[in-house]
């Protein structure tokens, strides 16, 4: 091990919490011995399943044969809505909207419409080509202005929230700007794909593995669509190949289908869609467009905001409600103001559903207000650090969100403020400045965004996590809970935890898979909450075994149980000492009990959709970029020269994971509002489904200069997990940075006089047209 | 004739009897090896999951290379040597690549760090010294959508100057492995039939233009950096392929004092090496085509021959005025490169027909040269306009002009009026912006994913307008990346 073996945190142990120690399986990784699903032995007989898809947008379907491809070597045979033994249905949020098969009409271009069932992948795959459909075409809303222009249907209820009279306040404002922007969505790019694997046993029984953020939901979906009870189903995800929300309700498509195949033919069945089909297949970030007006005084203090966000979430609900939810919960950023209305638009489209994606429409929200922000700034001629500062919420006044919450938490104007003079920002800003008025050609940008965050699901009652904790006889500590690893480090903070809890080194501490057989009715791994529950719910659990085994320890020694102190290891009671393992073995002989479930329900929380007040949120995150870019004007090319970042993890239960998160949310954050560009053609297909075509962030995109720090001393105010906070969406939104230093680098051609309303994703072609609209 | 594909998996020799023609690298490792350590990630030699070392005779000397096993075949690593991630560790002690992985927290769902692995590996084997520079342009084939590239960057950063690497088994063992290697060598034509189809490959150049004579319905196969996708994503399953690869005549290259002959199969990684060198542009173009694993497999006969609109190459070769040397059995013919390009993926090559060489005018000095590629995404993107512009003066006036373009058109393809508005005229801003303005008249590119029609149609006009700035007033910095001006 590269980190020196060294007690954390006022404690013996090694790998205790607060120790910034590998990922659990580092060695594995680098190794190629970890198992991702792809990788593990097939049964014998395995069949592959694979998906036909809808060649159109909206149709009917008049006439679906398949008989050319029964006769196609290897091929088994095939699936159609008829093979369905349950309800031909995986909609997640049991609106019934989300058929497995399409039947009489396709929703959107790759909509499955059949399986295939072959001896090999390969056979599967390419006999899905022999399908032969007739459709007749219906009209289809493949966009969001399209879906306006036919009437606005919603898949959901839209969102409301209203504080004060915005109607009254931007009329009386001195200040008013009212326009529109686009924000463009993403794709997840997990470099594993989908995939699913279903072994039939006995009975009605199966064992699904499957890339899922969401085991419980993959094991209801599948006894859903099989017509069996949850019981009869039991799911595995031991790791995924990056998650980001994609495999939140993705997966359940992939898992339903290897269920459904393999009790058909009784035999195990794989499926894996190829990376193009998976990009086709399934949902995305959303995409908006945010119709705005605000209204301010003469120093940029918001006084009143409308806004109206209206999302493209697809032919079905999936999770757009929510989505578009928490857009409208993060429309303040960071900000106060002081009257608003928000209302959510979240439209039908003849388009994949989409998902959820780190962030989970809050990105779009805060990208929206950063916005107002720039409008203020440009309409006034500030600086718009100066609008941002002045807008911040206050910690005892103006700290009241647009959904009733007060705000008791911000740091953001310490943070900001230590940000802002350790990377100098007067000071480049000022040589920017200077550097833009002497070159024609090449400019330079600046900007400096704030990060505010809130933590929960909105969804109350997923705010709860399980645990599964055993202490066997050799002292070893095998612990599960209903968290899912997707390369966040879950397992390893979890074990961390619990190795502080036991006062052992962390090689004692063994994370098992997460199966639904040992924690059951978990929720998703998602909201960033994944430490939050999982390992607070195995704290619970292990203080149940640490309180058992003090107990027989004091009447062993004859002390009280307060007396007795784990360390390092050790338990003792005054002079008296005995070894872990020890312990445990002799608490066995005493036939003491040495498995423990843990729960956790986050506290606090409560949310009134309807009237659009609560208390969602359990506490915020906050965090800070500070970018530097150069462009092009000739070419919109740029380049990001620099990033400054100050993050707030909490007490960070391990600082190098977390400092990963920040890091590599960043860099997704930016790619988002770069490079990642989703490209639809007026059939309703989407051209860019490979790595050839979709551009996520490359090694060269990382600024050269990149110093990220997490704010030093931080404690949650709140009673979390040893006083942590989550980190897994919030840092996506530092990138917000980057866009806004482009933005500064384009004002530039226009004297800095026009606000450059450079709607993301910020390509070298949108960077260019915003320079050319300056010109004119 | 041989019938038998030899190659080394790691130190041990295998002999295969039969292989299908377009059996993936990284299917025999994953399916029939079960090594799954390799992983896929998107199946078309973009994301670098399933990157390998790949261990080959370049003139007689072992080299290694960081490939992309998705789109290889398996054949066509006859006399190779293959390494996959599994090979790294030493009993249960990581190679320092992948230590140094571990110790900079490099991994986190770990999908991709296979790949990154053995892009560092292969770096690791190359080059004792590398810049940073030099570490992004090896990672830039390899996607990573967790880290965010810092702490593998650094990883790698740490791993220069290693004393360790001296005692790397792999360098250590070279010279026996070369000789393993030259020992597999011949001059057979490697011929394999299965089930799926034929594959042959022979290692001379008459050998290779009688079969291509013979099997017409053959498909040619270079670096199968485009081909491996027809199989991986048009799922088509070609019954003959004759592959290039094993003819050592085809990788020669010829310098004199006027011209450079390119043999077809030079790879893009050896291609800069020669063509950098005439131009700093030129070094940057080839430092952005594909990735480190696509240019170590695509060839610049393959670039040409493919006949992509958007392919890299054609509009620098085009600006420079390059010949395209043809076969057909046992006859040559060459023609100027740009009357090659026929229409939107056709050539002018008969069935027969391969292309063998090209030649390269060197770029005089009185001319100058300039080329740009202009990415969505700086680096490992495909183009959304190339341009190359070559221009002769005399006393400042221009006396004759070669612009070439990719993206704009079904072909690479001259702009002949902006041309014409340039020729006679003094080499100006103002003789800039009215070639700039002809532009529209040779030119109505493609609306696509990549780029708008207008977006290609602005930034041609204006890449004239950077050669200008470039040329007529070097003091003003006209790119985000200091290259060399564009005097030659």
């Amino acid at each position: 091990m590269h980190e020196k073996r060294k007690p954390t945190r006022d404690s013996k142990i090694y790998g205790g919490a607060g120790a910034p120690i590998q990922h659990d399986s580092a060695h594995k990784h680098v190794a190629g011995e970890a198992i991702y699903i792809d990788d593990m032995p097939e049964p014998q007989g395995t069949l592959h399943v694979y998906f036909g898809l809808s060649q159109r947008a909206h149709a009917r379907v008049l006439r679906l044969d398949l008989s050319a491809i029964t006769q196609a070597p290897g091929v088994v045979g095939v699936l159609t809505s008829a093979d369905i033994t349950g309800s031909n249905d995986i909609s997640p949020v049991g609106l019934g909207d989300e058929p497995l098969f399409a039947t009489d009409e396709v929703m959107f271009h790759g909509q499955p419409l059949f399986a295939v069932v072959a001896k090999t992948r390969h056979a599967a795959r390419r006999a899905c080509a022999l399908a032969r459909v007739e459709y007749a075409d219906l009209p289809a809303k493949l966009d969001v202005a399209a879906a306006r222009a036919a009437g606005g249907e919603t898949v959901v209820e839209p969102l409301r929230l209203v504080r004060g009279d915005a109607t009254r306040a931007l009329k009386e404002a001195p200040h008013r700007v009212q326009a529109s922007m686009k924000i463009g969505g993403q794709d997840h790019f997990y470099l594993e794909g989908h995939i699913a694997l279903a072994i039939p046993g006995e009975d009605q029984d199966v064992t699904v593995y499957s890339s899922t953020q969401h085991p419980s939901e993959v094991q209801h979906m599948v006894a859903h669509v099989l017509g069996i009870e949850s019981h009869s189903v039991t799911v595995e995800v031991r790791r995924m190949g990056g998650g980001f929300g994609g495999k939140e309700t993705q997966s359940n498509l992939f898992a339903a289908i290897c269920a459904l195949a393999a009790r058909k033919y009784g035999v195990a069945v794989k499926c894996r869609p190829d990376r193009d089909d998976d990009m086709i297949m399934t949902g995305k970030r959303h995409d908006f467009v945010v119709d705005y007006e605000v209204g301010f005084d003469e120093q940029g203090r918001i006084q009143g905001v409308h806004f109206v966000f209206a999302a493209r979430c697809g032919y079905s609900a999936d999770l757009s409600g929510p989505v578009t939810d928490r857009a409208l919960f993060h429309c303040d950023n960071a900000y106060f103001y002081p009257d608003v209305r928000a209302v959510s638009q979240p439209l039908r489209t003849h388009s994949v559903s989409n998902t959820a994606f780190r962030g989970f429409g809050g990105p779009q929200g805060m990208v929206a207000a950063e916005r107002l922000i720039e409008e203020i700034a440009f309409a006034l001629q500030k600086d718009p650090l100066e609008i941002r500062k002045a807008n911040f919420y206050g910690t005892d006044s103006r700290n009241v969100t647009p959904y009733h919450q007060s705000i008791s938490d911000n740091i953001l104007p310490e943070l900001v403020g230590q940000l802002e003079k350790s990377a100098d920002y007067g000071t480049r800003r000022t040589a920017i400045r200077a550097f833009n008025a002497a070159n024609p050609i090449i400019k330079r940008g600046i900007a400096l965004t704030p990060v505010k965050f809130g933590i929960s699901f909105t969804a109350t009652w997923y705010n709860q996590g399980g645990a599964l904790v055993h202490i066997y006889t050799d002292g070893s500590i095998q612990v599960n809970h209903g968290g899912t690893e997707m390369g966040q480090g879950l397992y390893q903070k979890v074990a961390q935890v619990v190795a502080t809890t036991f006062e052992v080194d962390i090689d004692q501490i063994r994370i098992t898979p997460t199966n639904t057989g040992k924690v059951p009715n978990t929720s998703a791994t998602a909201a960033s909450s994944g430490t939050d529950i999982n390992a607070f719910a195995a704290h619970n659990a292990a203080m149940k075994l640490k309180n058992r085994l003090s107990e027989f320890a004091a009447r062993m020694w004859n002390v009280e149980p307060h007396e007795i102190v784990f360390s390092g290891g050790q338990i003792s009671a005054g002079a008296q000492t005995i070894g872990f393992a020890a312990l445990v073995k002799a608490a066995y002989m005493a036939r003491i009990q040495l498995s423990a479930t843990g729960f956790y329900k986050t506290p606090n929380i409560h949310w009134d959709r309807a009237a659009g007040k609560g208390h969602p949120f359990y506490y915020f995150a906050y965090g800070a970029a500070m970018a530097e870019v150069v462009v092009d004007t000739l070419t919109g090319e740029y380049k990001v020269e620099r990033v400054d970042i100050l993050h707030d993890v909490g007490r960070s239960i391990n600082p190098a994971i977390d400092r990963g998160q920040v890091e590599g949310g960043f860099i997704q954050g930016m790619g988002w509002l770069t490079t990642e560009e989703l490209w639809w053609d007026d059939k309703g297909r989407l051209r860019t489904h490979a790595p050839s075509t979709y551009k996520i962030p490359v090694a060269s995109d990382l600024p050269r200069i990149f110093n990220v720090e997490l704010v030093e001393g931080s404690e949650n105010r709140e009673a979390t997990i040893l006083k942590s906070k989550a980190v897994g969406e919030p840092p996506l939104m530092l990138g917000m940075s980057v866009l806004h230093a482009l933005s500064d680098a384009i004002a530039s051609v226009g004297d800095y006089q026009i606000c450059p309303r450079l709607d993301p994703p910020a390509t070298p072609e949108a960077v260019l047209a915003a320079i050319e609209r300056l010109r004119k | 004739m041989r019938h038998k594909l030899r190659f080394y998996f790691g130190n041990e020799l295998h002999e295969l009897d039969s292989c299908a023609p377009t059996l993936t690298l990284l299917d025999w490792l994953r399916l029939e090896m079960a090594k799954t350590g390799t992983k896929e990630g998107c199946a078309e030699g973009d994301c670098g999951a399933c990157t390998i070392v790949v261990g080959r005779l370049e003139a007689g000397r072992l080299t290694y290379r960081a490939l992309n096993a998705c789109i290889l075949f398996l054949p066509t690593l006859d006399g190779c040597q293959i390494l996959s991630v599994e090979h790294l560790k030493a009993g249960r002690t990581l190679h320092p690549v992948q230590q140094a992985l571990v110790d900079f927290h490099g991994s986190q769902c770990g999908f991709c760090t296979p790949g990154i692995v053995m892009s560092l590996f292969a770096l690791w084997l190359n080059q004792s010294n590398p810049d940073i520079g030099r570490i992004e342009d090896v990672l830039a084939g390899n996607l990573c959508r967790c880290t965010g590239y810092r702490p593998i960057i650094d990883a790698a950063m740490s791993l220069r100057a290693n004393p360790d690497r001296d005692l790397d088994p792999w360098l250590r063992d070279h010279a026996d492995m070369q000789s393993k290697l030259l020992a597999l060598a011949d001059d057979e034509t490697l011929s394999l039939q299965s089930a799926e189809g034929r594959f042959l490959s022979p290692a001379t150049l008459p050998d290779l233009a009688r079969l291509v004579l013979q099997e017409p319905q053959a498909i040619l196969v270079a670096g199968a950096t485009d081909v491996g996708l027809w199989v991986t994503k048009g799922m088509q399953q070609p019954n003959v392929v004759i592959a290039l690869n094993r003819v050592e005549a085809l990788t020669q290259i010829h310098a004199s004092a006027q011209e450079t002959s390119f043999g077809a199969m030079v790879p893009l990684t050896k291609l800069r090496d020669v063509m950098g060198a005439m131009h700093p542009q030129i070094d940057e173009l080839l430092r952005r085509f594909g990735s480190e694993q696509v240019r170590n497999s695509g060839t610049i006969g393959g670039n040409i021959a493919n006949g992509s609109p958007i392919g890299d190459l054609p509009p620098v070769l085009i600006a420079m005025n390059a010949r395209v040397v043809l076969q057909r059995g046992e006859t040559e013919r060459s023609l100027p490169l740009e009357a090659f390009f026929l229409d939107y993926k056709k050539q002018d090559r008969q069935q027969g027909e391969f292309v063998t060489r090209i030649i390269v005018p060197g770029l005089a000095p009185q001319s100058l040269f300039h080329v740009s590629k202009i990415t969505k995404r700086m680096d490992e993107d495909i183009s959304a306009v190339c341009g190359a512009f070559w221009l002769e003066l005399r006393d400042g006036r221009v006396l004759a002009a070669r612009l070439a373009f990719g993206g704009m058109a079904a072909v690479p393809k001259r702009a002949a009026k902006a041309e014409a508005a340039l020729v006679g005229e003094i080499w100006s801003h103002a003789a800039a912006q009215a070639a700039a303005h002809a532009l529209d008249l040779d030119f109505s590119p493609l609306d696509d994913w990549r780029a708008s029609a207008a977006y290609r149609r602005q930034v041609a006009a204006n890449l004239l307008k950077r050669l200008a700035f470039e040329t007529l007033q070097p003091e003003i910095q006209s790119r985000t990346i200091a290259l060399g001006v564009a005097h030659a």
